[in-house]
């Protein structure tokens, strides 16, 4: 081959590499190591872990613990979709076109929106991308948030909006009910008010039940309302596009992907109508014919948007998604159908019940904290424990139970931890988080 | 080379749905549960309750299944076959990796479990980002970003706050960057807030310096560039070119998506660069997932350290740990830490290539390229532009001008009767500065036999160009489907974007 090149030796292909560049050493990286090896060593790095399989784990806070069907690993690990690249190629790609046409499909079905991508990172970036586009459409500078919106979420968010000069408003919720307050709502909302964001359940895990409210005072400031949503809980709870959204974003995660310490995840990007969709975000694959008329055929769509077509003035600069990700969801939310979404979210929110009604019965601890109705997550509050959340939290995982996210960011709501139970917790686990509780508690 | 696809008439999902089937069962309640609780829609406010339920497909896991199965078989990977498409890196991804992230260790990792309990995975990390500063000569990676457009934009964000901290925030804001950059390196930087300023290219196929210099000015903030250029050239003033920036005060940003080309011989530190991303998903064999998920790990020299996103993986001598006190930072640009599966992968090839693997892999990935580019050359129906001056590195982009005006096939039907061949087409338009542009990445990991077999059937389709036009522009004819009207698909009154668009255009269609 060198030959064929033209040339002696493998050095004269970097002959085009100036000298003044080039490495005068080698890198310092280990030599190879044989497949075997490679797996040992790092089953032996990963065996220091202890995940949430190795301990009840009572964590969410934007990655939660869901059952992921055997047969999403299958269809996912199937090389065809795997390793291929972005669909450029419509006509050699139509099964992997086909379903995220489906998952696209599957998530207007979810959300009661006309529209959605075929995704985004995550929930954080999902929602960055959903205040610079409701900054685009309407001409505004200004996003209104609710206060107890997930910190990470909010931090991504402010990362997103800052260049674009967009102004983070919070929007205060009641300590006790977790409700947005709609007095402040109508004080802060503004000829300026780009976009007002929900979420459902909220942060703190329960639902914000005056969504028709805040929709009409978002539309009549002529502002957009963007909902963010957990996906699984659409299986009972009233989709956002039954209350007015505009845009509906996510975190698709729980539709069949593993936590995996918190990423890949899935952002959810969905909108109502053809004015929005050309703003939206991200790849969009569309149904369509073969040319001769003869076949159904997908393709991507609309890809004027996007960065390698409109350069500096694309909606967004993703490229790369998560479009596996996407699949996943697609093949969890068929198994599941309606039916298997519903009686899952029944399972959930009796759980979840379950749990706070025997942890209310230990003493010094709220649970919930705040007078709502409740989803799969909830604050367990520790004021008149005598301890705080964090010493309850380490002495529990003394005793190899994993405590909730102690909200170490929200001080006005105390002593507080944002527990999530989901339908692989056993009673077995809440039972011994409230007997891991009592004991910690006893004697103060 | 004959070839033919698999072919399914397979409905959409919805269309085989029959009420009532449900493909998994999910866990119950146990009867405690269910008597201490009682109905769970007592604890669902009736006006937050859905009314009808989401119309989602109805089937048995096995109708899933083999639905999904179907569809996977009418795609093509990198395991179907060849995957020339310049600028992705569509090398062999190694099953080993796939496998060791199918570990529970990892799979059911919840990211905000206490650092004693995630050493693990941390300690993999803290070593991932330790080698990817080797490969590249920068001080400290962070490794969130979850593909390279994430990563430039972070960079861009970098770049911000440094100009920002030096007094010079609002001033600086003119990114430059090459008319041969991929979209997504304008778009990064029209997102982080920048200006850009497009540079031309020269007719060496090279970033021109003269224009650079007379580009950059006091409210110049840097350059994005990458090199290997994306006509697969390496910029041998690369020096001059960041001379140029940094005494103007500017800073370098490295596009790594064709770092494949030149791991081990030079590196974006010894070029100048100050900030670098990685595609994991390229260089480091990760799949590319029919899209994504990907990962863009981004770097940078010691002076840009502090404004690294939160967190850092980091290590104080006896235990890892996620470090967020970090004033100067840019903040958070995602949820959590990064697309760790795709990380622990990358992870993994890297340890089993290691040093001399993966100076071999760029070895052989330039000589591919040379090889392809030597053999079209000499047939000469391509044109190569800049060929055989300089030598192309890992990818070379050909122009089917030639044919174009000679036979009014363009490169557009040419990728598409690859397809015929069982080949993927090659990146197509662009770089947008070469017209008609193919542009073949081959990559280390396809054979002496592959390549031919890809130069054959590049040669074959010019050939059918001037023997046969009609036969190159109807095709595809071996695929799952003929070619596909793509420009109905995006037309406001033809288009179909899910499910319910379609039900309601089947309904108003049977209207009379
Ligand atoms: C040269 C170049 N730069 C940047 C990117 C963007 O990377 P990603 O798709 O990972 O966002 C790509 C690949 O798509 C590329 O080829």
């Amino acid at each position: 081959m060198l030959e064929e090149v033209g040339l002696q030796d493998v050095e004269q292909l970097y002959m085009d590499v100036p000298e003044s560049v080039r490495l005068k050493e080698r890198l310092k990286i280990p030599r190879s190591t044989s497949e075997f090896e490679v797996r040992r060593y790092i089953e032996s790095l990963l065996a220091k872990n202890r995940t949430a399989s190795d301990m009840p784990c009572f964590l969410g806070a934007g990655c939660w613990n869901h059952h992921v069907p055997a047969a999403v690993d299958h269809v996912v690990g199937r090389s065809e979709f795997a390793t291929s690249y972005t669909p450029y190629q419509a006509e050699t790609s139509q099964g992997l076109l086909q379903a995220l046409f489906e998952y696209q499909s599957m998530i207007c079905e979810l959300t009661e929106m006309e529209y959605a991508n075929s995704s985004m990172y995550d929930w954080s970036t999902a929602l960055g991308e959903a205040a610079r586009m409701a900054a685009r459409v309407t001409g505004r500078d200004e996003l209104l948030i609710p206060q107890y919106t997930g910190p990470e979420r909010v931090a991504a968010l402010k990362t997103y909006t800052e260049p674009a000069g967009i102004r983070i408003v919070r929007i205060a919720q009641d300590s006790h009910t977790g409700q947005v307050i709609p007095e402040d709502l109508k004080r802060k909302i503004t000829n300026r008010t780009a976009a007002v964001y929900v979420e459902n359940p909220s942060f703190l895990g329960c639902y914000e039940i005056q969504v028709d409210l805040i929709s009409d005072l978002a539309h009549s400031k002529r502002s957009l309302l963007i909902v963010g949503v957990d996906p699984i809980s659409l299986g009972v709870v009233r989709p956002p596009g039954d209350y007015g959204a505009d845009i509906v974003i996510g975190e698709g995660q729980p539709l069949g992907n593993h936590m995996n310490y918190g990423g890949p995840t899935l952002g959810i990007f969905a909108c109502s109508e053809s004015r929005l969709l050309r703003q939206m975000p991200g790849r969009i694959i569309g149904l369509t014919s073969t040319l001769d008329g003869k076949d159904v055929a997908y393709c991507m769509v609309h890809q004027t948007r996007e960065q390698h077509i409109r350069r500096e003035r694309a909606t967004s600069n993703i490229c790369t998604n998560e479009a596996l990700c996407a699949v996943a969801a697609a093949v969890y939310l068929s198994l599941m159908g309606p039916a298997g979404l519903k009686r899952l979210c029944e399972t959930i929110i009796t759980k979840c019940h379950y749990a706070m009604r025997v942890l209310s019965r230990v003493d010094g601890v709220k649970a919930p904290l705040l007078d709502a109705s409740h989803f799969k997550e909830f604050t367990l509050n520790f004021d008149y424990a005598g301890r705080s959340a964090a010493a309850i939290h380490s002495e529990l995982l003394k005793k190899g139970i994993h405590g909730g996210k102690v909200l170490t960011e929200f001080p006005e709501l105390g002593e507080t931890a944002l527990y999530c139970v989901t339908e692989v917790h056993s009673r077995r686990d809440i039972d011994a988080l409230a007997d891991a509780l009592n004991e910690i508690l006893r004697g103060r | 080379m004959s070839y033919r696809q698999a072919r399914w008439i397979e409905p959409l999902i919805f269309e085989k749905s029959r009420p009532g089937v449900i493909g998994y069962m999910p866990p119950s309640p146990d009867l405690k549960e269910r008597e201490i609780v009682g109905d769970p829609y007592d604890f669902l406010p009736s006006g937050m309750r859905r009314r009808r339920p989401p119309a989602l497909p109805e089937l048995s896991e096995g109708e899933v299944v083999r639905h999904y199965i179907r569809l996977s078989q009418q795609s093509f990977g990198v395991d179907s076959g060849a995957y020339p498409l310049g600028s992705c890196t569509m090398k062999y991804n190694p099953k080993v990796c796939d496998e060791i992230v199918c570990s529970p260790k990892i799979r059911d990792l919840h990211p905000l479990q206490d650092e004693s309990l995630t050493q693990g995975i941390l300690e993999v990390l803290y070593h991932l980002s330790n080698l990817l500063a080797e490969v590249t000569g920068m001080s400290r990676f962070s490794l969130q970003p979850a593909a390279g457009a994430h990563a430039e934009f972070t960079g861009a964000l970098i770049i911000r706050a440094y100009h920002k901290v030096n007094g010079e925030g609002g001033k600086r804001d003119e990114m430059l960057i090459p008319d041969s950059a991929h979209g997504t390196n304008p778009a990064s930087a029209a997102m982080a807030g920048f200006k850009t300023v497009t540079i031309p290219t020269e007719d060496s196929g090279c970033i021109d310096v003269d224009a650079v210099e007379s580009a950059v000015n006091e409210h110049t903030a840097g350059l994005m560039l990458t090199n290997p250029n994306t006509l697969g050239i390496f910029e041998r003033e690369i020096l001059e070119v960041s001379e140029t920036i940094h005494s103007a005060g500017g800073l370098l940003y490295y596009d790594g998506a064709n770092m494949n080309a030149i791991l081990g011989k030079t590196r974006p530190l010894e070029m100048g660069f100050d900030i670098v991303h990685l595609n994991l998903h390229k260089t480091f064999a990760t799949p590319h997932g029919g899209g994504g998920p990907g990962a863009g790990p981004v770097g940078v020299v010691k002076r840009l350290e502090e404004y690294l996103p939160v967190p850092l993986v980091a290590y104080d001598g006896s235990r890892y740990y996620l470090d967020y006190d970090r004033p100067l930072s840019v903040g958070k640009i995602r949820g959590f830490y990064g697309n760790i599966a795709v990380l622990l992968r990358a992870y993994a090839y890297i340890i089993s290539m290691g040093v001399e693997g993966l100076e071999a892999a760029s070895e052989l990935a330039v000589l591919n390229a040379n090889y392809v580019a030597r053999k079209l050359h000499r047939n000469g129906s391509y044109i190569i532009p800049f060929y055989p001056d300089s030598l192309v590195k890992h990818e070379c982009v050909v122009s089917a001008g030639k044919i174009y005006r000679e036979t009014g096939v363009r490169a557009w039907d040419i990728s598409k009767r690859l397809l015929d061949y069982g080949i993927h087409s090659p990146t197509t338009y662009f770089p947008q500065i070469v017209d008609e542009a193919l542009m073949i990445e081959p990559t280390e990991t396809e054979s002496l036999e592959s390549l031919d077999r890809l130069v054959e059937a590049m040669i074959k389709v010019a050939g059918e160009a001037y023997s046969n036009p009609d036969l190159v522009k109807g095709a595809p004819y071996s695929t799952s489907v003929r070619r596909v009207d793509e420009a109905k698909a995006s037309h406001p009154q033809t288009m179909c974007l899910s499910w319910r668009m379609k039900r309601t255009a089947d309904q108003t269609s049977r209207r009379p």
